[in-house]
């Protein structure tokens, strides 16, 4: 029998409020490639963060097993030390630095103090002929495309003498001839006798090289498939990944859909000249009066650079298409022409780039319409409590007074003041990106409500969200979205979980 | 927590333990006066008086009233998070060009310090397209201004070194005091229009304070309780009435407190109360909320920069009128000072916390500083550790108190 390379057992990590990982156990036998699968959320990068210690030992409870002996790291330092390397989504190289520095940067080759560049030149050049990467050690990484970059980080964690090789996502920022020279990459190194675990959303290229999957939903572990007796198999995986009920959490609503359109989006395109790809392509759509669209997708399909595209494209893509807001065409060159006309967008950041949490309860919801409050811009403070008072009351705020600093707020508070501050810029097109991540149960019924009511008064949400459940729950159409695409309509009797999980991952 | 907030309302607190709770929770905002009247006290024990006659506090507002319009718009340059270097020199330059306008150009006085206000808005508006739209570093886009002012300077006085300027009119801003009310045989020794105008402040500040409070208890908000609301208005009118019977007592209110006056109550009201206010302390708070909310950032840059610039102009009028000239050596680490005062006064290097208010009492901290251990006979050496030791001071006070009394 093949010996077990990594056991981890019984893991469990709370976070304030959520339990991460409750009771996880997985196993990866020597030189075999193991798949970790899941929906978003999880638990695969908490998982993985336990074992490289980024979550050190004692902040989670449950032991780990390292070739054959119990390991507590405090560090990711100690995992590297022990043979784990782990290569992230976002690619921990510095773009300044030559190839050669980067394999070596933290295990610099040196003669007494100083680093000894020829050798250094000389074994960098060997790691990139064992990934097969053809570049000189002397290239710049910023010169190089992702798929290379890829294959840099590969090479790095090759040249420490790695037992485990963790990739995380790696094909997720890749076209299809990369991943293709990556996973026979993998298998090459599979048979040098590197194990390799690889978490992935694309279900395709996890049957096409996996050993095993170990399949993970809401922080536990629900079985672990092997391929050679067969088990793994498209539906087997979505099955399993999906597998929970349609909690009984979404309150009902009357729907009350006019014909009218409100909003339509049509061939839209953009191209990041930061990530220096095209990340919509042909994208179209469209939302009537009173209507909920949901737009399902895994992370990185494209999903808030779509709503952030429309909303006046604050990141600066480079667009091309049309909106049509209300049968106008429109275009948006900053977030206020889209707010002007009466689109509005709830990040899915809350923290970073939706609130200012230094700031007060009743100066967050004003922010976006300071006009509805002054004349001549004077503020009428005294309109302004008024106002900020009269959202608490209709949102249910729980804060002791509209003058406290939001960030002493619980996330589900928090999120209903970032809704209320577009709630009272009345917008006709609310989009809103994750609107439930990271608060609980109760707080989610809430804003659901909130929802409801919303469409119920006439205004058309679109509903941004990784969690399938939310989307069949609250919308009446579903746009599917895939690598920058839309792969998908479906009208909500139609769709199932298996159905969108389908077109997401192909 | 509702009831948490019930209970306290309705516990009848004893009016010692309200004090205390009230100290407490606010002592980041009277911090700064409390420190600025212990430095008068100790200063006036030490100097046997001598600190707080009227001349001196009159010189002392005279003195320091260039670097405290600098510190109002450094304000506002460190709650959107960036920095201006340039300021100082850009002062002392535009000083100099008024003294130029004025001697060589022959332009009358009022025509000089509009242009010179105008020169120092588009100034500002430069470094603003710098670290706006070529998105440089303002620390980087500053300090280019700052060589290049400070070459500017030595350019425009080459020929003829320091200039001096006979204009009467100008000179008054930095040394001259407004008019009293003739005919008026009353208290002979005093100034009697400075007392009438503390007096209109005091009843202004009663006033206001007053409608304030009634506003807030007709929402149902937390007020300041009965005898603390006495405590506070009468503190408060001591502090004006105190000041201007100072002031009265020797010339009067001078023209640059008239001026330093006026830029703090309109900043502090665009600040404070206007829309355009709201827009720099949300930008300074999370820029990409901001942006994301319809506030363009952009434009908040060019506005912030602007006014500095303008300000920079006022300062460097402030300094040419003070000195009765345009010199060479103008505008020497003014930017450093105005820096030092914003953050003595509870500016917040994270940006979108600062007050207008708090940057002037902290230059006035500063300058009494530097007033009162000139008195003393204190050597410049200590005086500039002394200096260094009450910014740190400020900085840790306001960093260690910043996350209490919630």
């Amino acid at each position: 029998m093949a010996t077990c390379l990594l056991e981890m057992r019984n893991i469990t990590k709370t976070f304030p409020g959520v339990k991460a990982l409750n009771n996880v156990s997985f196993e990866v036998v020597e030189g075999e490639i193991h798949c970790l699968v899941g929906e978003n959320g999880a638990g695969k990068s908490t998982l993985m963060k336990v074992l490289s210690g980024v979550y050190p030992h004692g902040e989670y409870t449950g032991e780990i097993l390292f070739a054959g002996k119990e390991q507590r790291f405090r560090s990711i330092r100690d995992s590297e030390k022990a043979g784990i390397a782990i290569i992230y989504q976002e690619l921990a190289l510095v773009p300044e630095m030559t190839v050669h520095e980067n394999i070596f940067l933290g295990n610099e080759i040196k003669t007494g103090f100083l680093i000894d560049w020829n050798e250094t030149v000389k074994r960098a050049g060997e790691a990139l002929k064992e990934v097969r990467l053809d570049v000189t050690p002397e290239a710049k990484v910023k010169d190089l495309g992702v798929g290379k970059q890829q294959l840099v980080e590969i090479a790095k964690a090759l040249s420490r003498d790695v037992k485990l090789l963790i990739l995380d996502e790696p094909t997720a920022a890749l076209n299809e001839d990369d991943s293709k020279n990556l996973l026979d990459l993998l298998r090459g190194l599979k048979d040098r006798g590197v194990t390799c675990v690889l978490i992935s959303h694309k279900l395709k290229e996890v049957i096409e090289i996996a050993d095993k999957v170990t399949v993970l939903r809401d922080g536990q572990t629900i079985c672990t498939l092997d391929a050679h007796k067969g088990e793994v198999s498209e539906n087997a995986l979505i099955k399993h990944m999906v597998g929970r009920e349609i909690d009984n959490i979404y309150p009902k609503r009357e729907r009350r859909i006019s014909d009218e359109v409100v909003l339509e989006v049509k061939n839209w395109s953009a191209y990041s000249p930061l990530l220096g790809r095209t990340i919509l392509k042909d994208v179209n759509f469209n939302i009537k009066k009173g209507e909920i669209i949901g737009i399902a997708g895994l992370m990185g399909s494209g999903r808030t650079e779509l709503a952030l595209s429309i909303f006046g494209n604050p990141d600066g893509y480079k667009v091309q298409g049309e909106i049509t807001v209300k049968g106008k065409k429109k275009q948006f060159r900053h977030p206020k022409d889209a707010i002007d006309v009466g689109v509005a967008y709830v990040t899915e950041d809350r923290k970073g780039d939706g609130l200012i949490l230094i700031q007060d309860v009743k100066q967050n919801i004003t922010l976006a319409n300071l006009r509805g409050i002054s004349a001549r811009g004077i503020l009428n403070e005294n309109a302004e409590v008024k106002v900020a008072n009269e959202v608490k009351t209709s949102l249910n705020i729980k804060t002791p007074s509209i003058e406290q600093k939001v960030s002493n707020l619980s996330g589900g508070n928090q999120q209903k003041v970032s809704l209320g501050k577009w709630l009272f810029a009345g917008p006709d097109v609310l989009i809103l990106d994750e609107p439930t991540r990271g608060i609980d149960v109760g707080a989610k019924y809430e804003i659901y409500t909130i929802m409801n009511r919303l469409v119920e008064q006439g205004m058309s949400i679109i509903m941004i969200s990784s969690e399938l459940p939310e989307i069949l729950g609250m919308s009446d159409r579903v746009y599917i979205v895939a690598s920058g695409k839309v792969a998908g309509e479906l009208p909500i009797e139609e769709a199932t979980q298996e159905k969108i999980m389908h077109m997401a991952t192909n | 927590m509702s009831s948490i907030i019930e209970t306290q309302r309705v516990a009848p607190t004893s009016f010692l333990e309200s004090l205390k709770k009230i100290l407490r929770e606010n002592i980041r905002d009277y911090g700064m006066y409390i420190a600025l009247f212990v430095i008068m006290v100790i200063f006036t024990v030490t100097t046997e008086g001598k600190f707080i006659t009227s001349r001196n506090i009159v010189n002392l507002v005279n003195q320091s009233g260039y670097i405290a319009v600098l510190a109002v718009g450094m304000t506002l340059v460190i709650v959107i998070r960036h920095i201006d270097l340039s300021i100082g020199f850009l002062g002392g330059f535009l000083g100099a060009v008024a003294a130029i306008a004025m001697v060589q150009w022959h332009l009358p006085v009022y025509i000089v310090i509009p242009l010179t206000l105008a020169f120092g808005v588009v100034a500002g508006l430069i470094t603003g397209f710098l670290v706006a739209q070529m998105e440089i570093p303002s620390f980087v886009a500053s300090l280019a201004g700052w060589l290049i002012y400070r070459g500017a300077i030595l350019v425009v006085t080459e020929s003829t070194g320091t200039i001096i300027i006979p204009d009467k009119a100008f000179n008054a801003i930095g040394n001259g005091f407004i008019p009293d009310i003739p005919g008026i045989t009353f208290l002979p020794e005093v100034h009697k229009l400075t007392l009438i105008l503390g007096l209109v402040a005091i009843v202004l500040l009663v006033f206001n304070q007053l409608n304030s409070r009634r506003k807030k208890q007709a929402y149902n908000f937390d007020v300041l309780p009965a005898n603390l609301f006495v405590i506070k208005m009468a503190f408060m009118a001591a502090l004006i009435g105190g000041v201007t019977w100072v002031l009265a007592g020797y010339q009067g209110l001078s023209w640059t407190a008239v001026v330093v006056l006026i830029v703090v109550i309109v900043y502090d009201f665009i600040a404070s109360r206007t829309v355009l206010g709201r827009h720099i302390y949300a930008v300074g708070g999370n820029p990409e909320a901001a942006e994301l909310s319809g506030i363009s950032v952009k434009k908040i840059i060019y506005v912030v920069f602007g006014s500095m610039g303008m300000l920079s102009a006022l300062s460097g009028i402030l300094y040419a009128s003070r000195l009765q000239s345009a010199t060479t050596t103008a505008g020497n680490l003014w930017e450093l000072d105005a820096i030092a005062a914003a953050y003595v006064g509870g500016v917040s290097a994270a940006g979108g916390v600062g007050k207008v208010v708090g940057s002037i009492i902290g230059a006035l901290v500063m300058m009494s500083l530097t007033s009162g251990m000139n008195l003393m006979g204190i050597g410049i050496s200590y005086q500039y550790i002394t200096r260094g030791a009450v910014l740190a001071a400020a900085v840790i006070f306001d960093v260690a108190t910043r996350n209490r009394g919630k």
